[in-house]
């Protein structure tokens, strides 16, 4: 083991485990990607995906975190994708 | 046709209005006809940091609403020819701006001025809105800390899509990142953000660092914009910023912190090493 790595080692003994700095990065990182992709949804999903809800509510009984919508970004073209979780379907006698 | 500048940052009290009124102040130095414009209504403040404070008579309100025309609310700079302020109204009324009162005095400023510097207030209300709505570049100034980074981003999604450019399907506002008060040495130990990880993170353009100085605090005591205390690195860096600006290639100082002894030994044992 040559000199230096042996003095960087006492140094990292000496200096805390994980940089205060290197903490805020990584946040940072992960708050601001989810943030991005919030803000590039238009301003028209939220909206309709309250009517969306309304529709799908005149004719089942279901609540309002059981549709998830989706905007998913391609290559020319965006795609909606509707998610809705059904109650169990009763049958009729 | 002038070119407007916005100084904005979301997060307050990160150096919008110091760096307003030293980019001012650098722009008219270099010979451009320069007019720099509060847009934080109600908080005047741009006034005391050009030391203008005594000298405020009408307001840009006052224009907006033709109570006064230009030339009555323009005050001239003491300190550099051809720079003039436009202060903001101390009025609380919040609609007291409007878009096209803001575009018609910034028209009317286009046909004389080489520069409009807009210096934006806190936040994302009206004044925050209206400041940049008709810029041509952006200055993001920030801290190297979590939330002025986060506001800084937030207010980079603004400028691309509620801003005239952006509204109309023009070339996209330039936007220039302006890293303040930035200590060198709390980096090198590790507990502020790098440069590298500021720029990593937002991915615009570095314009310049300007480094945590005293000479900032001196400069809003008396009134004179620190760009105009040449001996200071506060001042110097301003300076390079806006070189930089200008499209001048200029390396970036102030940015290296003193190192320990030791750290400079291990250094100098590595180079030898090689």
């Amino acid at each position: 083991m040559s000199i230096q790595t042996q003095l960087h080692k006492i140094l990292h003994y000496f200096q805390r485990s994980e940089k205060s700095a290197k903490v805020a990065k990584e946040r940072l990182q992960i708050i601001i990607a989810h943030e991005r992709i919030e803000r590039d949804k238009p301003d028209y999903l939220q909206a309709m995906q309250k009517d969306l809800l309304d529709v799908i509510a005149k004719y089942v009984n279901i609540n309002k975190e059981d549709v998830k919508i989706e905007l998913e970004r391609q290559e020319g073209c965006s795609i909606l994708e509707l998610n809705v979780v059904l109650p169990a379907f009763q049958e009729k006698n | 046709m002038a070119k407007i500048i916005v100084v904005t940052s979301g997060k307050g009290g990160v150096g919008k209005t110091t760096t307003s009124a030293s980019f001012a102040v650098g722009l008219a130095n270099r010979g451009y006809k320069t007019v720099v414009i509060d847009f934080d209504i109600g908080l005047r403040n741009l006034d005391l940091i050009m030391g203008c404070e005594r000298r405020v008579v009408y307001d840009f309100v006052n224009v907006i609403r033709g109570e006064a025309n230009l030339n009555q609310a323009l005050i001239r700079d003491k300190h550099v020819k051809e720079l003039y302020v436009l202060p903001a109204s101390q009025t609380r009324d919040k609609d007291a701006l409007t878009v096209e009162g803001v575009g018609q005095v910034l028209e009317e400023l286009s046909k004389t001025f080489d520069y409009i510097v807009c210096d934006s207030p806190a936040g994302i209300e009206r004044g925050a809105q209206l400041a940049m709505y008709f810029a041509d570049s952006a200055i993001v100034v920030t801290n190297p800390e979590v939330s002025s980074v986060r506001d800084s981003d937030r207010m980079l999604g603004l400028l691309a899509s509620k801003t005239k450019r952006a509204e109309e399907g023009k070339e996209p506002i330039s936007e220039h990142l302006l890293l303040t008060r930035y200590s060198p040495k709390r980096v090198a130990t590790g507990d502020m953000l790098s440069i590298a990880d500021v720029n990593e993170i937002l991915s615009i353009p570095l314009l310049g660092i300007i480094p945590e100085s005293q000479a900032v605090l001196r400069a809003s005591n008396s009134g004179v914009p620190v760009i105009l205390d040449q001996k200071s690195d506060a001042g110097l860096a301003y300076s390079d910023a806006i070189g930089r600006f200008l499209g001048e290639q200029i390396p970036h100082r102030f940015v290296e912190g003193k190192q320990s002894w030791f750290k400079r030994l291990l250094n100098f044992r590595e180079k030898e090493a090689v």
